[in-house]
């Protein structure tokens, strides 16, 4: 690959921002070089190109360093404008993406953590808040989805599509490991039909790893913020 | 049809930013004072469902929530004054900060809320989040925009017109010309901006409402 258009991505494999990112590229075809970051001991680059968070994805291009994964998306349908585009052109409809992106990244996210990491009652109060919050998500989406027709292709993937897979993308690993109903195809049809349109691409289905290795990580953060938290 | 509305509330930084971005570009619109947090209107619960929340743009019509959604939709819609640079690497940039500057400025209001030992905490993760955006946000930039306010100021702006009246009311204060002479100097150029200038609320006002709130107005 030539100096110029240089695109390096740093990220780490189970993790769901640095996938967001690394999906992108592949759906625009931008072609890359992928740098595995180990989270216990990290590069020299990535404490260069991220000194305020430390943490990856990190997109480098032609140099430049990009950190927070909603930031580098949103720069890489900037800068390469070829379909699929992330985000509509109307700025109405962009904002709708923005705020929908943000409610799943902020708040279906953040719950989804607590339920990983909790148990007992704590987890019974964050699961109860996360079945809510798909349903706000169900009746939400029905503004991209008007007529109830569900259809993605590699053309048309968008930011949300993108965020959402890396959330729930993985729904029966987690729950699996956590022993939880989350994406039920009766109380959020919606949701359900749109997660398996997304994780049906082609692009999508080779970039997934598989769900031994996602769920002995899944597990592994479980067991690890249970057993401090009761240290 | 094209009419601009603004729902809001008038200490609150979420909307006050919004205020100073509609101002900058000079668009006329109607703002709703909104009684938080018990007596929010009807037509606000209509607007934004799902958080209940100000600040709420609407715009022919439809609405827009969540301020950093509200700020790019803006700088789009009204692309005069410009809030975020034309090159795609420098946008990068801005909305990095933006958005580290949002998370952060939320937790600098932890030291108001805590006593004893866990304020002492929060006083000192005030003084390395002010570092940290000091020295790898604003650097030798007079804003964080550059030469003009960009969206990243209009979001660190919360420390003129919130930040100085929590520290009164506890008695600290964290910017001053020896301990961040760059803050310190931002502090003075984009309060001395004319628009900026016109459009903050009334020190006093604040203070006072910070003695009497019995809830917490983050987000």
């Amino acid at each position: 690959m030539g100096e110029e258009n240089k695109v390096i991505l740093h990220g780490m494999w189970a993790s769901p921002f640095s996938k967001r990112v690394e999906l992108a590229l592949k759906l625009k075809g931008i072609p890359f070089e992928y740098v595995e970051e180990d989270l216990k001991n990290k590069s020299a680059e990535i404490l260069h190109y991220n000194p305020v968070h430390k943490k990856i994805p990190v997109l480098v291009h032609n140099g430049k360093p990009i950190a927070e994964s909603l930031v580098i998306l949103e720069y890489i349908d900037e800068t390469w404008k070829n379909n699929p585009r992330f985000l509509p052109q109307d700025p109405y409809k962009r904002a709708r993406v923005r705020f929908w992106t943000s409610f799943v990244q902020q708040h279906l996210f953040e719950t989804m953590f607590t339920v990983v990491k909790t148990d007992g009652e704590a987890q019974e109060k964050a699961v109860k808040e996360l079945l809510e919050k798909l349903q706000v998500l169900e009746e939400g989406i029905k503004e991209f989805f008007p007529d109830g027709n569900i259809c993605i292709d590699s053309n048309n993937v968008g930011l949300l599509d993108l965020v959402l897979l890396s959330v729930f993308g993985p729904y029966n690993v987690q729950e699996e490991v956590l022993g939880i109903k989350i994406i039920d195809m009766e109380k959020t049809p919606l949701v359900y039909s749109w997660l398996r349109a997304i994780n049906q691409l082609p692009l999508v289905k080779e970039s997934i790893p598989p769900h031994d290795k996602l769920a002995a990580v899944l597990k592994f953060m479980r067991e690890n913020a249970l057993k401090s938290s009761s240290a | 049809m094209d009419e601009v509305k603004l729902f809001g509330f008038w200490p609150s930084p979420f909307s006050r930013r919004v205020i100073w971005a509609l101002k900058l570009k000079g668009v006329n619109y109607e703002y709703i004072e909104e009684d938080i947090p018990y007596n929010k209107s009807d037509l606000l619960l209509q607007y934004n469902p799902v958080h209940k929340k100000i600040p709420v743009l609407v715009h022919g019509g439809k609405p827009i929530a969540e301020s950093l959604v509200i700020l790019e939709y803006i700088d789009e819609v009204w692309p005069h004054n410009p809030l975020l640079p034309k090159d795609a690497y420098e946008r990068s940039v801005a909305r990095f900060w933006a958005k580290f500057i949002d998370e952060k400025t939320r937790t600098l209001w932890e030291f108001f809320q805590k006593s004893g030992e866990e304020q002492e905490k929060a006083i000192k993760n005030n003084f390395e989040i002010l570092r940290t955006i000091e020295e790898y946000g604003l650097g030798d930039k007079k804003f964080f925009g550059g030469d003009r306010i960009g969206v990243a100021d209009l979001v660190f702006g919360m420390v003129i017109h919130m930040l100085v009246p929590l520290e009164e009311v506890v008695g600290v204060k964290f910017i001053k010309a020896d301990t961040f002479p760059r803050l310190h100097a931002w502090m003075k150029n984009f309060s001395e901006q004319p628009t900026i200038k016109d459009n903050v609320p009334d020190h006093s006002k604040v203070v006072d409402f910070l003695k009497t709130i019995d809830f917490w107005i983050g987000p």
